[in-house]
Formats: structure tokens, C-alpha cells, sequence
């Protein structure tokens, strides 16, 4: 085992919430003792015994946890490759695996005394995530949404509202997820002593790569075990899509010490890489501050951001989590992309043979399935990451397809 | 001494309070940018901040956030800006110049590129928003060796113990954030900026300014009875939007607003 993946476990994030020469603490002065209270409490209670059986409880008869491991057998033989194992994510409360963070974080929210909750969402399953436990929590939620994003996917938009929460379209920028983060950002500024941020993926400033990678590792942990029960062997390799990389890093964290298990990470690929027409910062991009962290970011020769483009909101995000920087360099995950018409064949596919209605994301993963799998034997497993269901698409897809949703006979 | 701590020490002499201007660099034409400096000066400025446009402009409000946009349509790079303090300085030898920004522009460039042209054409500090001390480990030697100010904020929320710490590191002068809040959104508390200003004088010599919330004369009369220096951003920044399509009028609309400031401190300097 080479030396950076023996100590992995140890060394990432360092005390500075540092992975390596990413992550970090990047943000104006205001929010430096709130993001340091934060980083108490969640190390306060995550080793904390009462802490831990809520959120266990929550997730169980709430979430609906574990999320059963499918063997997909009609996908892998028309493939004709590797036997393909689904993590159903999909069949979560609320769609998607956006809620093992935030049932998390609402717990920590409640312990910090925090009355007011606001979040940034892409595709909107974060929002409805976030809007879904402030229901229950029975506090204030503000979600900001590009306001790009809020046309795309106005059936969350709807959820959200009917869960009681605010959303706020978001018209700077190129109105997508950065810029939501941005607002979010801004507010969080503005009303720092009763408002607790819930970041929705493994980005922004220390503690919440970290945070937001340890809830989010359940994923992994329970696909380890499921696959060594049902197979009983590791799988060969993982796949996952990677907006700023939440699933991808719950699914792989727990198997980083597992040599023999490669690692597939996909990101947006838009038009295709060559057109620029992505969102793919790690197999396009470069190193860079941005929203708290430093990492691999989609950025001009004079670093500004520029504005990326992929079919599914959820991943059109110009920049990705540090740990992702971290293992892209020491070389444990593999950075890949597909674009958006791969992903939404894939789409199709998976509807069709297996009866399971993908989210535009959680294709993108399954696209690059149907590359690697025929080039590996029936004997070897394919695990792919089903990040979410697909019923917040159907728009979308319809759309593509010259199809008009609402005058269908 | 550098040129910050120049400045300030002769105002100090004089009994006067010294006025910072922000503007954003290449908003909304890039050729007007050096003109308005200069008619800042004249009106009154004593330290000239010049923001360095950036796509993501996280800690600012939308006034700001669109002076950014505005720039970033004419394509202006942290190199345009620098070469605008170049101009500057054909003119201008003694004014200080504090490039204020974001992290990612320097950090693309190159933090041991960025300082050498930085100190080479004159720039004599820098404000990193989003680059606390606890991210400036490498920053703080390079800007160090070209004698560049590396000036810190320090926020409402900002604790005792964390005062010290920014101020072990702070070069030039210290900017407190008058509000908790984006740039250009709410009103400053007087009483709250007294407080915070004499916790820090407890702690460091060097000059505070106070900034973020300063609308006007009256305001700015009121900071100038607590801190050494008051910075005026947001104010100016919308007068150049409501100019935007006759950049021609700036230097004189700008000037305007800058010299009631200075009338207003001045008399407060004096009372």
C-alpha cells in the first residue's frame, strides 16, 4: 500500500481543514468565529453517543436507511460485461441522498440553538432536502436557487414552498448554483448569529468538506457491507457523478484504503470538453480559491470564473470539493466525463431495462457504467452510485425529446 | 515607512482624520478609472482603495457585485488594474494605493508575480477579502519582501483573542467592518463602532478604519470622531452606476460626493 493511501485516514483534512494544498478556511472576517463554532460543535458531537442515536434513528425511520444494493442483471447483461450493483439512493425520503446530510446538520443546528436555516440548491434536492427537515425541526428556511435553475426544476421549486420554505431565485451571475451559493453566502453574512448555513455538498470552508463527507459516508459504509454479504468480495470498481462531488465522496471515502477497488468519478461533460461547454473543473480545469476552499475550479487565464453548462442543475458547478482535488493528484479516484446526450441515453437505458427512472445526475455515472463494463469480464463487479430518482426531470427529458408535457394525449 | 504609514502619520500630526475612497477598477469604462482617481485625490482622498473586479464577489452586495460585472464585461484583468496604477502613478507619487479584492486572481497570477509588478508600479497594500491570516502563510512573506502592506478586517463578530491574532499580522493600517453584512446594505451603529474601535486600540498602534456603511457627511463625521480613517465604497460605486452611460461626468460626480465627506469630517476634525 502506498504511503499517502496507509495514513489517508489520518491525514485529510489536517487540522486546518486542509486535504493536501485544498480545502482551507477562505472566507471574509464575519464568518470566521461562526465556521469555528461550527467546527466545535460538530467535533463536539459526532463522537457524541446521544447525538449519534438520533441521527441513526432518523435515518432508519425516517430515510428509510440502509438503501438496498440492487444487482441490476438484465442492465449487465445487455452491457456484457460486469456484473453492475446499484446503490439505491433513489428510494430515499425525498428522492435523492441529499438527506443524510441534512438530517445531520439539522441536528447540529437544533444543539446549536440556531432559529433560522438557510441553504443553496442546484437541482433543487438539496433545497427540498433542507426544506423537508426544517419542517420537522418547525424553524425558518430560506433556500436561495439560480434562478436559471428555478425554471429547470420547477416541480422542486413547488416541494420546497409546500414544505414551507422561502425560495428565493437568484439573478446574478449566470444564475446556477454558484451564484445561489454566493446568495446564500451573503445572507449567512447578514444574519450570522441566529442562522445555521447547511451546505449541501462536500464544498465551502472547513469543517464542512469534512462534515458534510462524514454524513455522507453511510453510502459507502453500507454499500462495503452489502456487496461483501451479497457477492462476497469487494467490488472491482465504483462510479458516481460529481457536481461538487457529495455521493461520489460518501460512496468512495470508506473504500480509499481498498487498493484493489478503482474509483470513477463523472463529471459534467456538457457539449463535450472540446466545446467548453461543460462542467467539468477536474478533467478541464485548474487550481483555485473559490467559496471557501481551494480546489480544481472551471476559471479564465485570469481567474475568473466562467460559466459552465451541463443538462442536469445538479452538477453545473464550476468548482468540486477539495478532497476530489486531493484524490485526483495522489492518484487514488479517476476524473472521467460524459456528456449530456451520453447521460441521457443512459437515462433511457436504465428506464427501460430495469424499470428504474434515473435523476439527470445519477446518469451521468450510469453513461460511464456503459463504457466500462463491457470492457470487464462477468466475473468482476461494478458498483454505480444511484444518487437520486428521476421524477424532478421529467421536464427536462420531455423537453429534449420534442415532447410538450403538458399537451400529451 | 511605507507610504500607508507615512500618510498616516502626518494626518496624525495635523489632527485630521484620513478619507478612503473605493472604486472598482475598468467600472464602467476602463479609461475613466485613473481620471476619477486623480479627481479623488483632489477632493480630498487621502488613501485611494481600488477594487480589483472579480466574478464572484461573495462579501459585497449587489452594489458591488454589479461594478464587478460591469467590469468584468470590458475584460479588465488584475493586469489592466495594475497597469492603471502605473498611470496613476505618472501623476501621482505620494497618494497610497490598496488594491482590494478577492483571492483568486492573485493566486492565479502568481503571488511572487503579482507582488513584484504590484511594488514595481506602485501599489502599497493589498486587501485580501476572503484570505483570513489562518490562509496567509505563504501570502505574508512574498507581499512582506515587496514591501507591500498586507491589511486584514476585523469584523463585528470578530473576537478579543481574535483581534490580537489578526493584528500580528496586519501591515499598514486594520479595516474594521462597521456592520455585520454585505458591502452597501445597512446603516452602521455608532456605539457599536466606538466599542470595537477602542477594544482594538487596546491591542494594536496601528490606525483603524472603519468601513462598510458610510453613506454620508453626517456618518462619516460621526466614524471620524472614533477612527483614524473612514472609508467610503458603496456610496461612490453607485454614483458611477447611475453614470454609467456617461462615464464622461464621473471624475466630477465622483469628486462631488468624496469633497461633502471631507467638508463633513473636517468640521468634526476641528470641533
Amino acid at each position: 500500500m502506498s504511503e499517502k493511501i496507509a495514513d489517508y485516514y489520518d491525514n485529510y483534512p489536517d487540522d486546518k481543514g486542509h486535504f493536501g494544498k485544498y480545502g482551507g478556511r477562505f472566507v471574509g472576517e464575519t464568518l470566521m468565529e461562526a465556521i469555528y463554532a461550527l467546527e466545535e460543535a460538530y467535533n463536539h458531537y459526532k463522537d457524541d453517543p446521544e447525538f449519534q442515536a438520533e441521527m441513526d434513528k432518523d435515518l432508519a425511520d425516517y430515510v428509510g436507511r440502509p438503501s438496498p444494493l440492487y444487482h441490476a442483471e438484465n442492465w449487465s447483461k445487455k452491457l456484457g460485461g460486469a456484473q453492475i450493483y446499484l446503490k439505491r439512493e433513489d428510494l430515499n425520503h425525498t428522492g435523492a441522498h441529499k438527506v443524510n446530510n441534512t438530517i445531520g446538520q439539522a441536528l447540529l443546528a437544533k444543539r446549536m440553538g440556531k432559529t433560522r436555516i438557510i441553504a443553496e440548491t442546484g437541482a433543487g434536492q438539496h433545497g427540498v432536502a433542507t426544506a423537508t427537515v426544517a419542517a420537522r425541526l418547525g424553524i425558518e428556511c430560506v433556500v436561495y436557487m439560480g434562478a436559471e435553475d428555478v425554471q429547470r426544476q420547477a416541480q422542486n421549486v413547488y416541494r420546497m414552498k409546500l414544505l414551507g420554505a422561502e425560495v428565493i431565485p437568484v439573478e446574478s451571475g449566470s444564475r446556477t448554483l454558484k451564484d445561489a451559493l454566493n446568495e446564500a453566502l451573503r445572507d449567512w453574512v447578514t444574519n450570522v448569529d441566529n442562522t445555521f448555513y447547511i451546505i449541501g455538498t462536500v464544498a465551502g470552508p472547513h469543517p464542512y468538506p469534512e462534515m458534510v463527507r462524514d454524513f455522507q459516508t453511510i453510502i459507502g459504509r453500507e454499500a462495503r457491507n452489502q456487496i461483501l454479504k451479497s457477492a462476497g468480495k469487494l467490488p472491482d470498481a465504483l462510479i458516481a457523478c460529481i457536481g461538487g462531488g457529495s455521493n461520489a465522496i460518501g460512496l468512495f471515502h470508506p473504500f480509499i484504503a481498498d487498493e484493489s477497488v478503482a474509483m470513477y468519478g463523472v463529471e459534467g461533460g456538457g457539449h463535450g470538453i472540446e466545446t467548453g461547454k461543460h462542467a467539468a473543473p477536474l478533467c478541464a480545469g485548474s487550481p483555485g480559491v473559490l467559496h471557501g476552499n481551494r480546489t480544481y475550479l472551471m476559471q479564465d487565464k485570469n481567474g475568473q470564473i466562467i460559466e459552465t453548462h451541463s443538462v442536469s442543475a445538479g452538477l453545473d458547478y464550476p468548482g468540486v470539493g477539495p478532497e476530489h482535488a486531493l484524490l485526483k493528484d495522489i492518484g487514488r479516484a479517476n476524473y472521467v466525463s460524459v456528456t449530456d446526450d451520453e447521460a441521457l441515453q443512459a437515462f433511457h437505458d436504465l428506464t427501460r431495462t430495469e424499470g428504474i427512472i434515473p435523476a439527470l445526475e445519477s446518469s451521468h455515472a450510469l453513461a460511464y457504467a456503459t463504457k466500462l463494463a463491457p470492457t470487464m469480464t462477468p466475473d468482476q463487479i461494478l458498483l454505480v452510485n444511484l444518487s437520486g430518482r428521476g421524477d424532478k426531470d421529467m421536464h427536462t427529458v420531455a423537453a429534449l425529446s420534442g415532447l410538450n408535457f403538458e399537451d400529451q394525449k | 515607512m511605507s507610504r500607508i504609514s507615512q500618510c498616516f502619520e502626518k494626518l496624525k500630526a495635523d489632527g485630521q482624520t484620513a478619507l478612503i475612497s473605493y472604486i472598482t477598477a475598468g467600472d464602467p469604462e476602463p479609461w475613466v478609472t485613473v481620471p476619477m482617481l486623480h479627481a479623488l485625490v483632489d477632493a480630498g482622498a487621502n488613501i485611494l482603495e481600488l477594487g480589483v473586479p472579480f466574478s464572484d464577489p461573495m462579501s459585497d452586495g449587489p452594489v458591488i457585485q454589479k461594478a464587478c460585472e460591469r467590469a468584468l464585461k470590458n475584460n479588465v484583468s488584475i493586469h489592466n488594474v495594475l497597469d492603471m496604477v502605473r498611470q496613476f502613478r505618472e501623476r501621482d507619487t505620494t497618494t497610497p494605493i490598496v488594491l482590494m479584492g478577492y483571492t483568486n486572481p492573485l493566486e492565479v497570477m502568481g503571488y511572487e508575480t503579482f507582488a513584484q509588478k504590484a511594488q514595481e508600479v506602485g501599489v502599497d497594500g493589498v486587501l485580501t477579502v476572503d484570505l483570513p491570516p489562518e490562509e496567509s502563510e505563504q501570502f505574508l512573506p512574498i507581499m512582506d519582501k515587496h514591501k507591500i502592506d498586507t491589511i486584514f478586517l476585523v469584523a463585528p463578530t470578530t473576537t478579543q483573542e481574535r483581534m490580537a491574532y489578526i493584528a500580528e499580522h496586519a501591515k499598514g493600517f486594520i479595516y474594521y467592518v462597521s456592520i455585520k453584512g454585505v458591502t452597501g446594505t445597512a446603516v452602521l451603529d455608532v456605539t457599536e463602532v466606538e466599542n470595537k474601535t477602542l477594544q482594538l486600540k487596546q491591542i494594536t498602534d496601528l490606525p483603524i478604519g472603519v468601513g462598510f456603511g458610510i453613506r454620508n457627511g453626517q456618518s462619516a463625521a460621526a466614524v471620524s470622531k472614533i477612527a483614524d480613517a473612514v472609508v467610503v465604497g458603496s456610496t461612490l460605486v453607485r454614483c458611477i452606476e447611475e453614470h454609467a452611460e456617461n462615464p464622461e461626468a464621473l471624475p466630477a460626480a465622483v469628486a462631488a460626493i468624496l469633497a461633502e465627506m471631507r467638508h463633513a469630517i473636517n468640521a468634526s476634525d476641528m470641533a
